[in-house]
């Protein structure tokens, strides 16, 4: 049996409680939707991307604890990074939040983003841990519409 | 609840004998499994009456003279019988269905596209089940009737003076739901049924919680028709009945055309067999429905009034239980309810409550539960919800308490 606090360690509780880059973006160049049905999760992901570069990513909205948190550690993860590598972010974020991530290879691009390693082990919460990224992605392409986990 | 104090009390230990799945675990630790709203175990009849059906009578129903055929006929037919005398009706009035949901499909595509005009209302409640909404909202986009809902209380009841404010000459149509899936309240159909009539509209009561849990007399009720669902009454997935008042049957069209629906088909002329035959197009869910049977003979057999007495008293405990629990806010406080204990936990969502519950073996839903005009009355996103049946216990609802303890702990 695995054990809870592999989901709900203290890293993700801390941005749970105290979500980063959380609220409105002045000037954005891009935004989209999330929702979950499931559950009900929504947020709106808000990027200013200056040069192809990502100058700034807030996000809004509410939702259960791994999506709240995940938005938050992934708006630090993409702060300061290309378009292109976000994208290639997200995939490996997707990777690992399914499991399918060999430790050692990639854990020096996992940086923060492996506290969630948990999740793989849930399978029924795997969309609430990759809905911001799915939303950051639909920002980035300047996509209006919206992402739906469904 | 007069009448359920004389029934002989439900002797749990033994009916929870009857479910072989309450035998296994979950995270190594007993299943509580208190998400009987969304579906209930199957007891031994049930599965039994399946097994026999396919290791005996297998074949298909009403067009065969061979020996397997007659058979599963009489089977099927037994089951209509069964479920008629379940409701208090005739065996011309139900209709089987894969459930409540095409039970209310049905009424909505046959008998309202065949009686509604633009200009005519239909009259729903707040509290509704999407199965219960959607349907009259296609049929209102295709007749251009016009939709009505009538809003509900802080505890979760209907707001009765609103009704009666809404329901005029114009309503055709009154589509409630018997017990709040989400709330657990229970609503006074007799009483709405009589004010439906009155303005001569009929009513449609969405059963999917009422048939489970309370004795249904669809004649006491004074109700035109009844949808309910088989897997929410210990009895199979993809089956259910739709009650339908005869007079109204008899005058419906179909709804969906195919094999034994029909009395003769050429391709100039279709001749439709009589109702309840007219609105099963194809080959039925024969198992399903002599599981369902079973089922209704299994729960007929326990007392629904002694089933309404022990969900009571278990509902009063974990409303007290669940009181003590610090931070806990109950959606759904009506005075008259069923089984179901829907609850938020401080700011806590509820998908997270529900895989902390999970993790200590505790099975309850979490989310909109398909009423999401219901979550968005009470200002929430999601609820988790606690929902009771036949076999759960007190020591399930300490269990509930102590896991949610475990809940507080981690977002401590
Ligand atoms: C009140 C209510 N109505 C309708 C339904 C739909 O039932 P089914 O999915 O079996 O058609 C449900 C089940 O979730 C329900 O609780």
């Amino acid at each position: 049996m695995s054990d809870l606090r592999d989901l709900y360690n203290d890293v993700i509780l801390g941005h749970t409680k105290r979500p980063r880059n959380f609220g409105p973006l002045d000037g954005a160049t891009g935004s989209a939707v999330g929702f979950n049905p499931l559950c009900g999760d929504k947020f709106v992901v808000r990027v200013r991307v200056e040069d192809d570069m990502i100058a700034d990513v807030r996000f809004e909205g509410e939702g259960c604890s791994i999506s709240k948190a995940s938005a938050s550690v992934m708006t630090e993860t993409l702060k300061g990074q290309s378009v292109a590598e976000a994208k290639r972010l997200g995939l490996v974020f997707r990777d690992l939040a399914m499991g399918n991530i060999d430790g050692a290879q990639r854990l020096e691009d996992l940086g923060k983003m492996a506290v969630f390693s948990g999740v793989a082990e849930y399978p029924v919460r795997v969309k609430c841990a990759t809905l911001a990224w799915h939303t950051v992605e639909a920002a980035l392409a300047g996509s209006d519409q919206p992402v739906s986990t469904e | 609840m007069s009448r359920a104090s004389t029934a002989p009390a439900l002797d749990v230990a033994r009916v929870r004998a009857d479910f072989p799945i309450l035998t296994r675990e979950v995270n190594g630790r007993p299943l509580v499994y208190l998400d009987n709203a969304a579906s209930t175990h199957r007891p031994r009849p049930v599965l039994d009456a399946i097994e026999q059906f396919y290791t005996v009578s297998n074949s298909n129903v009403h067009r065969g003279v061979h020996r397997l055929s007659q058979e599963a006929t009489q089977l099927f037919e037994d089951a209509r019988a069964t479920m008629a005398g379940f409701l208090g009706a005739d065996a011309r009035e139900i209709v089987f269905t894969r459930g409540t949901t095409e039970s209310l499909n049905l009424v909505a595509f046959s008998y309202g596209r065949a009686t509604l005009q633009a200009g005519d209302d239909v009259l729903l409640t707040h509290m509704e089940h999407h199965a219960n909404i959607v349907p009259w909202q296609l049929l209102c986009e295709q007749t251009g009737a016009t939709l009505k809902v009538v809003p509900i209380t802080d505890a979760g009841e209907l707001d009765l003076d609103a009704f009666d404010a809404l329901l005029g000459d114009r309503t055709r149509i009154v589509a409630v739901t018997h017990v709040s899936n989400a709330l657990g309240t229970i609503n006074p159909i007799a009483e709405l049924a009589r004010r439906a009539h009155a303005v001569g509209a009929v009513i449609v009561v969405d059963g999917a919680q009422g048939a489970p849990h309370m004795a249904v007399d669809v004649h006491t009720l004074d109700v035109d028709f009844y949808a309910l669902s088989g897997h929410k009454m210990y009895g199979p997935t993809g089956i259910g009945v739709l009650y339908g008042r005869r007079a109204l049957l008899d005058a419906m069209p179909p709804w969906q055309g195919g094999g034994d629906m029909i009395r003769s088909v050429t391709f100039e002329q279709t001749t439709y067999n009589d109702a309840p035959f007219r609105f099963e197009a194809g080959t039925p869910n024969i198992a399903g429905a002599i599981g369902l049977a079973a089922a209704a003979r299994y729960i007929s057999a326990l007392g629904l009034d002694a089933i309404a007495a022990r969900e009571a008293e278990l509902l009063a405990y974990g409303t007290q239980r669940l009181g003590e629990v610090e931070g806990l806010r109950m959606i759904g406080t009506a005075a008259h309810k069923a089984g179901v204990l829907g609850f938020v936990l401080q700011d806590i969502h509820p998908h997270d409550i529900g895989t902390i519950l999970d993790h200590e073996g505790v099975a309850v839903r979490t989310g909109h539960h398909c009423a999401q005009p219901v979550m968005e009355r009470f200002g929430v996103p999601a609820t988790a919800r606690a929902s009771l049946g036949i076999y759960n216990t007190h020591a399930e609802i300490d269990a509930l308490v102590a896991a949610l303890a475990k809940v507080r702990e981690v977002f401590a």
